[in-house]
């Protein structure tokens, strides 16, 4: 009976070494993006058809969005993933630092068929999404009609919150301050203009609560923790449509900028990533993100299959698009780590 | 007879002495390479940065040929495009960059630019680098260049002071608007003290009512101190959320009870970063104390008592010097769990309430300044022992004896 077992057990043994040592049948490719309603839309929108479509394993994570988490396996020569979803600012640090790839976008698609300054040496577009204001109609009497008011702590005492990042609010700043849209990073590009618009910023710190993902913000509005704060506007949006919540989005003045996708270095699964890329960047499947969170697309023609129900709740929409100001992705890769170092400075004091 | 016996007992004696330490030889060495190593190799990065010098090995051949401070001649210029180019085909411009940007704020995007320019072999002369990249016409610059490349460097500890190296070769404070760190390590010091005391006040009081106790109440009293010990603290500071937030349960009750008359802000404040921690800190504080106070005869203040002594005579010179090892431990324990807070004062605390480990985080996960992460931590490092060897060398407190 010993002697059995002990044999079956061997077997076993043997059986499960030789299975971890032959390559699993399935392919896999693993994504990292930073998670909430907007990972769920790029599941509903991408990852599974894809899956589907080529017959692999879709593995997912979530992280914040920082770089540090990236080169640390990129140092360590453990990837464990082929695609990161980043910032456009974080592209051109990490293209830099060699932590993400350089693309071939001769597997991947025409760069001319991205809107301008969305395909990147060492990212491409995902969506185009919009930098907002918003508010629980149920708490603030009087709408805002501008981002710009959430410095106006007059007219609309109270908690409000903000990214705890330079990037926009400092835009944002200046412009409450008076500063032309046309010339925003022209100013904000000298010393004095730096100092100007953290003056402004000064005004209202101590009202300020400061967010770091993009799910917080609906939080913060559910739990009346907060009056009014900036946003992403397809988080409010999915708060509105999914959940019924009685938010409103502030369109003036929104900021508005790119998400990225991008393959780090060392990725295992090269080939699957790439092909990945490529599948997403087909006109009709491009435009499908719209439908599950109203994020436009980069590819200029994808436009014509967005859904229309879909069209007037995106930041390009005609309505949205009065007074805005596009990201300077070039500004932050200059200017972002020195910026960030006097924004933190600047929060603990 | 014993002239035989004595030499026996002490050979006896000192196998005694190695037994117990080639019992805890395996661990000894697990702690040495899984815990000791790393440590060391990441503070050495608080002194030890090479990326320059590593960069640039014509640059400081030819600077030494140059005579004199202030912006070299021409062939450094040389030197350096040849250094830029080389670099960049290695791929290690971007980590050169970043280094000179640390001690150069604004050098990374010139830098970045110049190497372009250099590895498309066009304006390798001083003139044409100098446009392409203003900062090398300067003398400050070439300062930060050549202390650069010394590979040990005192940089990044002085910066963990809000000190740096002045042009004229003293060391002065850096300019206002970038001294944060001796604000943060105080503000760090601040909390660690409050949310100590807290706890003692609340900690001694109930550890005399539990040694009083009958067992079995007492256990259960511990375990209603221990339950959410047990329990994660990311867990628990989320159920401080709920409790705290401005539409939350702490605030429906003292509206409801009358005793504010406006909703209090408690989220993303200290005070209730403050109560949060020293709700979490508690069991530390306590279970000290407790061991100590089970000890301690009661009869010996009833002696007191008996000669005369008034109740707090005999409290304050029979009771209290003997719980007071078990008192130090706990603040002890708790104020040095408490300089390492970092989820807490996350989810809890507003911007001016970040500790020290939020900022180190922020350094090695967004900044990807390594180098200045492990200045912090071995600031923060050294405090804490420092802060151990002072307790137990001057309070006659051994918490190796106390478990």
């Amino acid at each position: 009976m010993k002697r059995v077992s002990r044999t079956t057990l061997l077997a076993l043994a043997s059986a499960a070494i030789v299975g971890q040592l032959q390559p699993a049948s399935a392919e896999e490719l693993t994504v990292m993006a930073t998670g909430g309603a907007w990972q769920a839309a790029l599941r509903q929108a991408w990852f599974e058809p894809f899956a589907k479509k080529m017959g692999i394993k879709f593995n997912e994570q979530e992280y914040t969005g920082e770089l540090g988490k990236i080169k640390a396996m990129v140092e360590t020569g453990n990837v464990p993933i082929d695609l990161v979803t980043v910032e456009t600012s974080t592209v051109l640090q990490g293209c830099d630092a060699g932590v993400l790839i350089r693309l071939d976008y001769s597997k991947v698609a025409d760069r001319s068929r991205f809107l301008p300054g969305t395909a990147l040496d060492c990212g491409v577009g995902i969506d185009v999404y919009g930098d907002v204001l918003a508010y629980d109609t149920t708490v603030l009497k009087e709408a805002p009609t501008s981002v710009l008011d959430i410095f106006d702590t007059k007219k609309f005492p109270g908690k409000r919150a903000m990214r705890k990042a330079p990037a926009q609010n400092l835009e944002w700043a200046l412009m409450a301050d008076g500063v032309p849209i046309a010339d925003i990073y022209k100013v904000l590009g000298t010393l004095a203009g730096v100092d100007r618009a953290f003056k402004k910023l000064d005004t209202i710190k101590k009202d300020i609560v400061w967010w770091d993902a993009g799910a917080q913000p609906p939080q913060l509005l559910a739990s009346k923790e907060v009056v009014m704060t900036t946003a992403w506007n397809g988080r409010i949006q999915n708060a509105i449509d999914q959940d019924k919540r009685p938010f409103a989005i502030v369109w003036d003045n929104q900021i508005v900028e790119y998400d990225m996708i991008a393959i780090p270095k060392s990725a295992k699964n090269l080939d699957l990533a790439y092909k990945y890329l490529a599948y997403a960047a087909d006109p009709e499947v491009g435009a499908r993100l719209g439908r599950f969170i109203p994020y436009g697309p980069v590819l200029t023609d994808a436009t014509p299959f967005v859904p229309k129900e879909v069209l007037p709740k995106l930041p390009t929409a005609p309505d949205h698009m009065k007074s805005y100001l596009v990201g300077d992705v070039e500004f932050w890769g200059d200017h972002g780590e020195d910026l960030v170092k006097r924004f933190n400075a600047w929060l603990a004091q | 007879m014993s002239s035989i016996a004595l030499p026996k007992i002490g050979t006896t004696d000192r196998w005694d002495g190695l037994r117990p330490l080639a019992l805890a030889a395996p661990l000894l060495l697990l702690l040495l390479f899984s815990f000791g190593a790393p440590i060391v190799a990441l503070l050495s990065r608080a002194v030890y940065e090479p990326t320059i010098a590593n960069a640039l090995p014509h640059t400081i051949a030819a600077l030494r040929q140059d005579s004199g401070a202030g912006v070299p001649g021409e062939p450094v210029f040389l030197a350096l495009a040849a250094d830029l180019k080389q670099a960049q085909a290695a791929g290690a411009v971007y980590e050169f960059a970043k280094a000179l940007n640390t001690r150069l704020p604004g050098a990374r995007s010139q830098v970045l630019r110049v190497a372009r320019i250099a590895t498309q072999d066009q304006a390798t002369g001083k003139e044409a680098m100098i446009k392409a990249a203003p900062l090398l016409g300067e003398e400050q610059s070439w300062a930060a260049i050549r202390t650069g490349t010394n590979r040990f460097t005192s940089f990044y500890l002085l910066s963990a002071f809000d000190l740096r190296w002045t042009e004229r070769g003293t060391i002065g404070a850096v300019p206002a608007d970038q001294a944060v760190f001796l604000r943060v390590f105080g503000r760090t010091f601040l909390i660690a003290t409050i949310v100590t005391l807290a706890t003692l006040a609340l900690a001694f009081p109930l550890a005399f009512v539990i040694t009083n106790l009958r067992p079995a109440v007492a256990g259960m009293v511990l375990v209603l101190v221990l339950l959410p010990f047990w329990t994660s603290i990311l867990v628990r500071t989320a159920a401080w959320t709920v409790i705290l937030q401005k539409f939350g349960l702490l605030n429906d009750l003292l509206l409801w009870l009358g005793l504010t008359s406006d909703r209090l802000e408690l989220m993303y404040s200290r005070t209730g970063l403050i109560i949060a921690m020293t709700h979490i800190q508690l069991p530390f504080t306590l279970l000290p104390i407790y061991s100590v106070m089970r000890s301690v005869k009661p009869s010996l203040v009833r002696a007191a008592q008996s000669l005369g002594a008034r109740p707090f005579t005999a409290f304050w010179r029979v009771y209290l010097p003997q719980v007071m090892p078990g008192v130090l431990a706990g603040c002890l324990l708790t104020f040095i769990l408490c300089l390492g807070y970092y989820i807490t004062p996350v989810l809890i605390g507003g911007a001016s309430d970040q500790l020290i480990s939020n900022f180190i985080a922020n350094y090695v996960n967004v900044e990807l300044n390594w180098e200045m992460a492990a200045a912090l931590s071995f600031v923060l490092l050294a405090s804490t022992l420092g802060l151990y060897v002072t307790l137990t060398r001057y309070l006659g407190l051994d918490l190796f004896k106390m478990g």
